[in-house]
């Protein structure tokens, strides 16, 4: 029973991890048809840029928003002189995002070294929590926390404001949300930036768990596609409930099957894209 | 008829005297594969740091001869080795090869560097076989095989520490497979038990999964991780409410993540051919060049690059600085012997793998930093063990399969 609760926890901590990452890309996906490759390195670089943010002093919160704020600004130039120039050209788009993971990724080394860094867990949030004999991560408690929270914001966004209205008008028809008078153009660079920022700060969120090291962006950007096209493209209560059975996949399935751990990953997806190509809860097939 | 003689053998003099400091000033040129991008290039850097270090120390220079070192990034994928090994052998000429970084790209140049019996001095790849089962005789390693520096470990965690029942996790390649395999055996063979083996692959995200489904029921954690995995398990392994002690591999808390590690640390006992806290003066010095060159101790890539590099020396003096036979040249670099070096006194076995002092090590804070300070050694050890060569060759090398948890 314990094993069950336990790594149903893991399961629920690393697919919340798995949410603020893919949420950031299915808005992307969803809106703009890029298929942003680089949001594992926009991860990566985030994760570096809180963790130098702390280790000048800055506090951990503080740090995970200078992590996404600095990422926005980021993604909002790559979108607005690099992206926009390949309108209708997506494998362009998906190409030049490539090449910019790349960089990214060689840029981190360059700048931070090749060692494997921690992020420090503020204090407040270490050690476990315990309940009877079991003991589970303070700090993973937290992220699970921080997740539904993140669900909750951006529903209300979505389903309640003006700008989350527009955002579902770009995704279900864009050329006649276009015609309606929204200005999509400014809705891109908002929601590549919000999508952006929420990879970044995502980053340091999961900085103390996953630490931060060359060769994090192609661990998860693996994740986050599988998760994206388990779930649905455009629709975040497919990327939270992806994320969700992939996070419970994945601790269950390493736990059970551990010689079939990538099998385990991938097979969900494999199975979905060919059984309902739009995923569980998308609207438009890849 | 006198003069023409006089003239001739003037001429032949002169000839011969304006013939041999050219090619005594002929550079050697030496080809090093090292990683600068991808996940081992942290260990990539420290190699060449070793390397520069003992290059500075010899003034580019060995036997008289200058050397020269064409560097190439074989960003850790084997493909990427094979072609910079021909690249460096075909296009720049390298006579000697110094590298590559990891075990599964020595395995990709081994047919490469039999074809062309180019020499080859490996600073960090510890796969096993290439020197028992199918040794290569143009290669040499300067450092311990996967298993030769965990044999001991498991003898001490038997026999001094008293742990009967150990829960084993380690990366799921061919490392850890012969770590885990190697630390078992002795282990078991001075009474205890491993009763639980985890693989958890080498890129895990995080360890959670693994450290919940460590047997509550064991006395301590045999964790042989290599690359930053030790800091992302070590880093978690509390924050489960964890307390029984971990025992590391030499990766596990190697000098080159200590530095990033806090507390959790503390207290970790691991084993390996090398700690920067060996007291000997020919480590003091070596570590404080290292301290002030880099600001960080050595630890198993630094330290690994520079003997390499000290083989070379070592070797190019018996031959004097002459590589044109290159039989005579391997059979020099097969008789390595130094007797004072930074990870003490090595020289070599017939499979040219060095036999080396093993240091069982113990996390402790010294001055406000974090160090393996060594609590024993265990002299002259070899891959081999206490089993001779025969008996150890006749089973099959270690794998992830080698003996079933009981």
């Amino acid at each position: 029973m314990n094993f069950w609760i336990i790594q149903g926890l893991n399961g629920l901590a690393f697919g919340s991890l798995l949410f603020i990452l893919a949420s950031g890309f299915s808005l992307i996906f969803g809106l703009m048809r890029i298929v942003n490759l680089s949001h594992g390195a926009y991860f990566m670089l985030g994760a570096y840029v809180g963790l130098s943010a702390i280790e000048a002093g800055v506090n951990f919160w503080i740090a995970i928003l200078i992590g996404g704020g600095a990422i926005c600004i980021l993604g909002a130039v790559i979108e607005r002189f690099i992206l926009r120039r390949l309108t209708g050209q997506p494998l362009a788009q998906v190409l030049v995002t490539l090449g910019i993971a790349f960089i990214i990724a060689d840029t981190c080394v360059w700048i931070w070294t090749g060692d494997p860094r921690p992020v420090p867990m503020p204090s407040a949030l270490t050690g476990a929590f315990r309940i009877s004999h079991l003991a589970f991560p303070i700090y993973r408690l937290f992220v699970i926390g921080v997740a539904f929270a993140l669900a909750a914001a951006l529903w209300f966004l979505l389903e309640r404001s003006r700008l989350g209205a527009m955002i579902r008008a770009g995704v279900d028809d864009l050329p006649m949300a276009r015609a309606m008078g929204i200005r999509t153009s400014l809705l891109f660079s908002v929601v590549f930036c919000l999508g952006s920022a929420l990879a970044g700060a995502g980053g340091v969120l999961a900085g103390p768990i996953l630490s931060v090291y060359p060769g994090l962006d192609t661990d998860m950007l693996p994740l986050a596609l599988v998760v994206v096209i388990l779930g649905g493209v455009g629709s975040l209560l497919g990327a939270f409930v992806g994320s969700l059975i992939i996070g419970f996949i994945y601790s269950y399935g390493q736990a059970l099957f551990p010689d079939l751990a990538y099998v385990i990953l991938f097979l969900p997806m494999v199975l979905v894209l060919t059984l309902r190509p739009t995923g569980l809860f998308g609207r438009q097939a890849i | 008829m006198m003069r023409s003689r006089i003239l001739l053998s003037t001429t032949i003099l002169a000839a011969w005297a304006l013939a041999a400091p050219v090619q005594a000033a002929e550079p050697l040129k030496v080809g090093f594969m090292t990683v600068r991008s991808g996940a081992l290039a942290a260990g990539g850097r420290q190699m060449e740091e070793g390397l520069k270090m003992c290059m500075d120390e010899h003034k580019g220079e060995m036997a008289g001869r200058k050397i020269e070192i064409i560097t190439a990034d074989t960003a850790g994928q084997p493909a990427v080795t094979k072609t910079k090994a021909q690249e460096l052998v075909e296009r720049d000429g390298a006579q000697v090869l110094i590298g590559p970084l990891a075990a599964f790209e020595a395995l990709a140049i081994d047919d490469y560097i039999r074809q062309t019996k180019t020499p080859i001095i490996s600073p960090s790849a510890a796969a096993e076989d290439l020197t028992q089962r199918k040794p290569n005789p143009w290669f040499v390693r300067a450092v311990g095989t996967s298993a030769q520096a965990h044999h001991p470990l498991g003898e001490y965690a038997a026999k001094e520490l008293h742990y009967k029942k150990i829960a084993i996790i380690a990366d799921d390649f061919a490392f850890g497979h012969e770590i885990a395999a190697g630390f078992q055996r002795t282990f078991e063979q001075n009474g205890g038990k491993v009763v639980q083996k985890l693989w958890s692959p080498l890129n895990s995200a995080e360890y959670g999964t693994y450290i919940t489904q460590i047997d509550p029921s064991v006395d301590a954690v045999f964790a042989a991780f290599a690359g930053g995995n030790g800091i992302k398990f070590l880093g978690e392994y509390k924050n489960y409410g964890m307390q029984k002690p971990i025992l590391g591999a030499m990766t596990t808390v190697d000098e080159g993540i200590l530095k990033r590690m806090g507390d959790e640390s503390l207290g970790v006992i691991s084993s390996g051919w090398y700690s920067a806290a060996i007291d000997t003066p020919a480590n003091k010095k070596f570590v404080a060049a290292v301290r002030k060159a880099y600001s960080a101790d050595p630890g198993y890539y630094t330290v690994g690059a520079y003997m390499a590099c000290q083989f070379l020396n070592n070797a190019l003096v018996q031959v004097k600085g002459d590589i044109s036979d290159k039989a005579a040249f391997m059979k020099a670099l097969r008789n390595v012997n130094i007797p004072e070096s930074p990870y003490g006194p090595v020289k070599l076995d017939k499979y040219g793998q060095p036999i080396l002092d093993i240091y069982i090590r113990k996390v402790e804070k010294k001055d406000g930093r974090l160090q393996n300070t060594v609590i024993k050694t265990y002299p002259q050890v070899s891959q081999f063990w206490t089993y001779g060569a025969d008996e150890f060759l006749k089973s099959p090398v270690y794998s992830r399969d080698w003996a079933p948890a009981k």
